[in-house]
């Protein structure tokens, strides 16, 4: 007893030591050496300036104003989305959309009458955008990705088919041919992971960057 | 559904059973005490553990001695990680490894976390980048994913050396088996698997959290810290406590297709190669085959039925007047709660990998799979983690399973039953059966409770009503019980009204419930099993002669798949209906 109670005091010290301490610094250095940008989380800088991550979703959004004020609501801004950009998917972080501080899950449940109308809202949000430049845009026909949160609600990907339908809009509102578009989304398009695993997504960031690269805005 | 998605359940099962088999016969050479390939780098730091540790590697333990060692040095492991998680903002913790200055939670949510990574189940009731430091991550929650593991490992290989040895009740020494587990077994994968997740995109660094000036100018605020290290070993060690709060679903812990289907594989190549190490230290390789052939059954099974009703979208999707088929350049299905990247194949195949396991890992909202999705997760629970099952103790619990369907079996065709030569009795058979019972009944006993009391009823969403709500009642406590970890995670013991630590805390019940479901239901059958191998340590063997019931072929898989099917469904089915089966059959909306 006296025995087993000392080996563990001893043993959890040096666990810790080695498996807390010396591990994660070890793999920690290695990435950072060896892969210095993806160990950082594949920042994008435009201008010097910290623009967002390749892999974590944003939203590409303005402030909503009201008489010359930001609008806010329960603290948080209220945002419209930025017409010249691809919207990425619905989230629902705290604090507003794509909080990469506060990851977390809906958690709407499939026979709940709350996901229905979240969704429903989601679809009816997504018309308004896109049925203008899309005409016969039908709930029927939005992709679920555009209407569905993501599970980490960061979500840096949109669906193909949803990328073709929104290349509708920024074409028009940038005033590019739909091609010049349709070519950068097929560009930033990754494809599925090792040939057949997963879904194709267009990163929206990406794409949205090279949209400003051509058409010179900038940041 | 799609042809690439069926090819990627099925790749993954080929690609597993291939990398499982050499791995098998590896551990087996570990676990007998034979020269492996990596003695000539860590046979000298395996002797200097021994002297730091003050351990004599040859002292043989009896079951009880080896238990002894084995609650000794998990509850020295408890008290630790307690006391590091209640003082992280104190003022010994460098700046830089609590960089957002963290306050600890509350004693009740901190004894649920403390209790969770002990047991392996990694059952989160706080989320990692809103109140974790760096620190706490590394010396206290990843510390316990390599022994939480090590301990289930060990517990399986003492099972099997009772049920080979002929002479004397020994099981080997503890200390010998977990320090060669983590010498042998889990530093060179998990320090593989955390190198290639590194390169793949999983980060690795010690920020601050990165401020982002957004394409049109919003402010982002972005967590960072030491993620592959804690990653790699969270789906080695089965373990599945996520860095951040939505787990494997969050882009830094799993970027791309590829990491997924990788971390699948990290998630069972051990539980997978075990069986086969059984199989070799038993000298009865077609036995090991045999249960393998029962887990990879059930697996698919699960798999298929997942990814069918997943691929089928759900109720609100339709009365919202979404269309689920598949066209060009969308995934269908439902694709609530889970991300683009994965699709559907990619998150239901996940999401059966890390519920057959006592993994528990996410990469998509379990909440938000239809209800016969769901109800896939729930059955893998009760069948008490045995397909695959969690690192050491899938193997023996589904040991135990096999016990009882030899006693079934033996009372079938009417003679004393046999297992590998060794005959069981009353003893065994009681402790077998009482260490199958045992987790069911905690899991249906916290279910009881919390559903019953007001208290309960606290942690359950606003959002989640009707059958919803039991659900995710329901799937707290066996998920706690079973040691998994997964979560219909609008459950909550934790509520954080401002996205911070600061003026958080926790609903003592559900914490306190859960902490306790944990541990019991982790160490009763640990100590069961232990008391088996005991039990069977030094009987005599005899050759099997022509009325011996042979347990390594397709009727004795068929027998043992009955036996689990039969006993999760017996306990469990009358709950299932409440909550994710009337879902399932209806698409009424609640």
């Amino acid at each position: 007893m006296r025995r087993d109670i000392l080996t563990s005091v001893i043993g959890i010290i040096v666990f810790t030591i080695l498996l807390g301490l010396v591990y994660p610094l070890l793999v920690t250095g290695i990435g950072q050496v060896t892969f210095p940008g993806n160990a950082n989380g594949q920042q994008i800088h435009v201008g010097g300036r910290l623009v967002g991550s390749k892999i974590i979703g944003q939203s590409f959004a303005d402030p909503k104003m009201k008489n010359g004020k930001v609008l806010e609501e329960k603290g948080v801004v209220v945002t419209e989305p930025d017409p010249r950009y691809f919207q990425t998917r619905p989230s629902a972080t705290e604090g507003g959309a794509y909080n990469a501080a506060a990851s977390t899950f809906s958690n709407l449940g499939p026979n709940s009458k709350a996901t229905e109308e979240a969704i429903a809202e989601h679809i009816k949000a997504y018309i308004e955008l896109e049925g203008p430049y899309n005409p016969g845009l039908t709930a029927a026909r939005v992709p679920v990705d555009a209407a569905n949160s993501s599970g980490s609600n960061l979500d840096p990907e949109i669906s193909p088919a949803n990328a073709r339908i929104q290349a509708h809009r920024v074409a028009a509102v940038r005033h590019l041919s739909l091609a010049t578009v349709d070519g950068l989304v097929s560009r930033y398009t990754d494809a599925r992971g090792i040939g057949f695993s997963g879904e194709p997504g267009v990163n929206a960031l990406e794409l949205n960057l090279a949209l400003d690269r051509l058409t010179g805005v900038t940041h | 559904m799609t042809f690439l998605g069926w090819l990627t359940i099925i790749l993954f099962a080929g690609i597993l059973t291939a990398l499982a088999i050499p791995l098998g016969g590896y551990l087996a050479n570990v676990y007998n005490g034979k020269r492996v390939f990596l003695t000539p780098i860590f046979g000298g730091p395996e002797r200097f553990l021994y002297k730091v540790l003050r351990v004599d590697p040859k002292r043989e333990q009896d079951w009880k001695s080896y238990a002894k060692s084995l609650i000794i040095f998990s509850l020295a492991g408890w008290i630790l990680l307690y006391v590091i998680l209640r003082t992280q903002d104190a003022f010994f913790v460098p700046h830089s490894l609590n960089p957002l200055g963290f306050e600890s939670a509350p004693w009740n949510v901190t004894f649920n976390t403390a209790s969770s990574f002990m047991t392996n189940t990694n059952w989160q009731y706080y989320s990692g980048e809103t109140t974790m430091s760096y620190l706490s991550q590394m010396i206290g929650l990843t510390v316990q994913n390599w022994l939480s593991a090590g301990v289930g490992i060990v517990v399986a290989v003492a099972l099997i050396r009772g049920i080979v040895g002929r002479t004397g009740k020994s099981l080997g020494n503890f200390w010998q088996d977990l320090v060669r587990t983590i010498l042998y077994v889990l530093a060179p994968l998990s320090a593989l698997i955390a190198i290639v997740l590194v390169s793949q995109g999983v980060i690795a660094n010690f920020s601050n959290y990165l401020s982002v000036h957004t394409v049109t100018g919003l402010t982002q605020s972005i967590a960072m810290g030491p993620v592959a290290s804690q990653e790699a070993i969270k789906m080695l060690g089965t373990n599945g406590g996520g860095f951040f709060n939505t787990n494997s679903a969050h882009p830094f812990e799993n970027p791309t297709a590829f990491t997924n289907f990788f971390e699948m594989l990290a998630v069972l190549i051990i539980p997978a190669a075990l069986v086969f190490a059984y199989g070799r230290m038993t000298g009865n390789r077609r036995q090991g085959y045999a249960i393998y052939a029962t887990m990879m059954v059930m697996f698919l099974g699960a798999a298929a039925v997942a990814y069918i009703a997943e691929a089928h979208g759900s109720p609100a999707q339709h009365a919202a007047g979404l269309h689920t088929h598949v066209f060009a350049g969308s995934s269908g299905g439902n694709l609530e709660g889970k991300e683009q990247r994965f699709g559907i194949a990619g998150s239901a195949l996940f999401d059966v990998v890390t519920t057959v396991t006592s993994c528990g890992a996410v990469n998509s909202a379990i909440e938000s799979f239809t209800g016969i999705g769901g109800a896939v997760p729930f059955a893998n629970l009760s069948a008490s983690e045995v397909i695959f099952g969690g690192v050491g103790t899938g193997l023996y619990s589904i040991l135990l399973y096999v016990l009882l369907a030899v006693f079934i079996g033996g009372l079938m065709v009417g003679r004393t039953p046999e297992w590998l030569g060794k005959k069981l009795e009353a003893r065994e058979i009681k402790l077998a059966g009482l260490g199958i019972l045992i987790t069911p009944l905690a899991a249906l006993f916290c279910t009881a409770l919390a559903t019953a009391s007001h208290a309960g009823r606290e942690s359950i969403s606003k959002a989640a009503t009707g059958p919803q709500g039991f659900s995710e009642s329901f799937y707290a406590y066996l998920s706690q019980a079973n040691n998994n970890g997964s979560a219909f995670a609008g459950y909550t013991g934790f509520i954080q009204p401002n996205a911070g630590s600061v003026g958080s805390h926790g609903v003592t019940f559900a914490d306190l419930l859960g902490g306790f479901d944990m541990l019991f239901a982790r160490y009763a059958p640990i100590l069961f099993a232990l008391a088996v191998a005991g039990a069977l340590a030094g009987k005599r063997v005899t050759p099997a002669g022509l009325g011996t019931m042979r347990t390594d072929n397709a009727t004795f898989v068929v027998l043992l798949i009955g036996v689990i099917v039969l006993v999760g469904a017996l306990t469990f089915f009358p709950a299932l209906l409440l909550g994710p089966i009337v879902q399932g059959l209806t698409s009424h909306l609640y």
